[in-house]
């Protein structure tokens, strides 16, 4: 199977074991995810989720298989930092500023000072949070944090951005409206996501297709493209062809294995 | 305002009471001829006024005042205190930083830094005053040396706490951004220590005054406050009050250094209130 042109991530016959072997954690996945796509990760805990993020981000290794990201290897497509990554805690460094935590990336890629300032600007006006730039993590909201996380992420331009749970541990109302940014941050940006997370609402409202995963060993049980109107709105959400997908995604997470899904579809994996 | 007000109150109201047990159990215990724990009388306890009014005596006749002589004495000592917790920091930190980076050496080192701190410091005085001294280094400096034996301790200890203690998505944060062991350690790990640096600081400076007062005698340096507290030593059953007035002298020197180190903390580390204790 080899890549297509337009394809910013390929994953052939990936599989994980830890333990030496004793727990498979991935088995056998092939994905291929295309330019502009946005696409969700779903599945209960232990499906590997968050594990196949972290290899296509080369943060773990599998044990087999390739992985392709804008045509070069995982490891030389981080080492060109080709994508930025979030995760479910905002992971913001205490002793620096809002403007420094999105600054870190830009410091790491050597840009001089001026152009920082002007993209840090860029960014704050990106995430909404312009007026913020000197306080401190621990003086903002969760909601807020990850804004700041989702603005570092995206400082660099990154064309992929990979992100885990991002706003697994946001209350609903800023779950939301985060939900709203997201969109709109990925329509202006162009960029390709990829979105892990366990809520099937979620999933639907933000994604282009949905990769439903089941556990042990976790692997693709199915995948499902969701035809809703684009750009998306806060009133999809009443929509009758949004139902029909919600129920659509939590059948097949069913199908997956997942008899137990529903209770598994607690927050989890925090540690993953 | 309020609150220094309170401290100062609070702080004032601790010393009195201190005053008030010693001149009490002083009292008591000339009164009623007490012999246990201890007898008392004016050598093992001198009043509180006198030990006070000897720094504002000559020690000598026609010297200066004892005051003026613990005030060299402890500019000498702190010289050689301020030296002395720089190296213990410097190599302290530089042991964590190398723990760090290696299971192994750190697997293999840590026994041998912990049985160092078994060692008496008395017993290796002589060995770095005399070893020093036959390549030319002052007697100060070995002192200095001999201080920061007991100062690196706590900050190679704690430092490696806070090395270690960076979130391990902040690790992985910092690969994505291809950032290798240096950058990881200087961006993230070094500033996660902060804190933990801290703590080991506040230990290691009083400790900087104990060693270098401990090891001045070692290295027979008459200039210092270790000096004077073993030439007040001899005399002490005929002005007793002249080694408890260096005796203060000595822990305020402590207390000053841990006070400026306190007040660098919290112009240097930024952390959530919660890091505070």
């Amino acid at each position: 199977m080899s890549a297509p042109v337009d394809s910013v991530v390929t994953l052939e016959q990936i599989s994980k074991q830890f333990a030496h072997g004793k727990t498979v954690a991935l088995q056998g996945i092939d994905l291929s995810i295309e330019r502009g796509e946005f696409v969700s990760l779903i599945g209960p805990s232990g499906c590997g989720k968050s594990t196949l993020l972290r290899i296509i981000g080369d943060l773990i290794e599998p044990s087999e298989g390739r992985v392709t990201v804008h045509g070069k290897s995982a490891h030389q497509a981080r080492l060109d930092r080709d994508y930025g990554i979030v995760f479910q805690h905002a992971v913001l460094y205490d002793w620096r500023t809002v403007s420094k935590n999105i600054s870190l990336p830009l410091e790491m890629l050597g840009w001089d000072r001026g152009r920082r300032a002007a993209r840090i600007k860029e960014m704050l006006e990106l995430v909404e949070l312009t007026g913020f730039e000197s306080h401190h993590p621990w003086q903002l909201s969760g909601g807020m944090q990850q804004r700041v996380a989702i603005a570092r992420a995206l400082s660099f331009s990154p064309a992929l951005l990979l992100m885990d749970e991002p706003f697994g541990a946001l209350d609903e109302m800023t779950r939301e409206r985060l939900n709203m940014e997201l969109l709109r941050i990925w329509d202006e940006t162009g960029s390709t996501i990829v979105f892990v997370t366990h809520s099937i609402a979620e999933a639907v409202f933000l994604s282009t297709r949905v990769v439903v995963m089941s556990p042990r060993p976790g692997r693709v049980s199915e995948v499902l493209e969701i035809d809703l109107a684009q750009p998306r709105t806060a009133e999809l959400r009443e929509d009758p062809r949004y139902f029909e997908l919600v129920t659509q995604v939590r059948e097949a997470l069913a199908r997956g294995g997942a008899d137990s899904a529903f209770e598994e579809l607690a927050p989890e994996e925090g540690g993953e | 305002m309020r609150q220094v007000l309170k401290r100062v109150g609070v702080f004032l109201l601790v010393l009195a009471a201190l005053w008030a047990v010693w001149e009490g159990w002083h009292a008591i215990g000339t009164e009623f001829d007490l012999t246990w724990p201890f007898p008392v009388n004016d050598v093992t306890m001198p009043h509180l006024h006198r030990i006070v009014q000897s720094l504002f005596e000559p020690a000598q006749i026609n010297g200066p005042w004892l005051i003026d002589i613990l005030w060299h004495d402890s500019l000498f000592t702190a010289k050689e205190c301020i030296v002395g917790f720089a190296l213990g920091v410097v190599i302290g930190f530089g042991i964590a930083v190398a723990l760090s980076q290696s299971r192994l050496l750190e697997r293999g080192l840590i026994p041998y830094i912990v049985a160092s701190q078994t060692v008496p410091l008395l017993a290796i005085a002589p060995m770095v005053v005399v070893g020093l001294g036959t390549k030319g280094v002052k007697d100060w400096i070995s002192v200095s040396v001999l201080a920061a034996y007991l100062t690196f301790f706590p900050v190679a200890v704690n430092g490696l706490r806070g090395l270690q203690a960076a979130d391990p998505r902040a690790v992985e944060l910092m690969r994505s951004y291809a950032a290798g062991r240096w950058r990881i350690l200087w961006k993230l790990q070094v500033p996660t220590s902060l804190p933990y640096l801290f703590s080991a600081f506040r230990i290691a400076a009083p400790l900087a005054v104990v060693g270098a007062i401990i090891s001045e005698p070692a290295a027979s340096i008459q200039g210092g406050l270790g000096g004077a507290i073993v030439n007040f030593n001899q005399y002490y059953s005929i002005e007793p009050q002249e080694l408890w007035a260096t005796n203060i002298v000595a822990a305020l020197l402590g207390i000053t250094f841990f006070v400026v180190v306190v007040l660098v903390e919290k112009l240097v580390v930024r952390r959530a209130p919660e890091h505070y204790a």
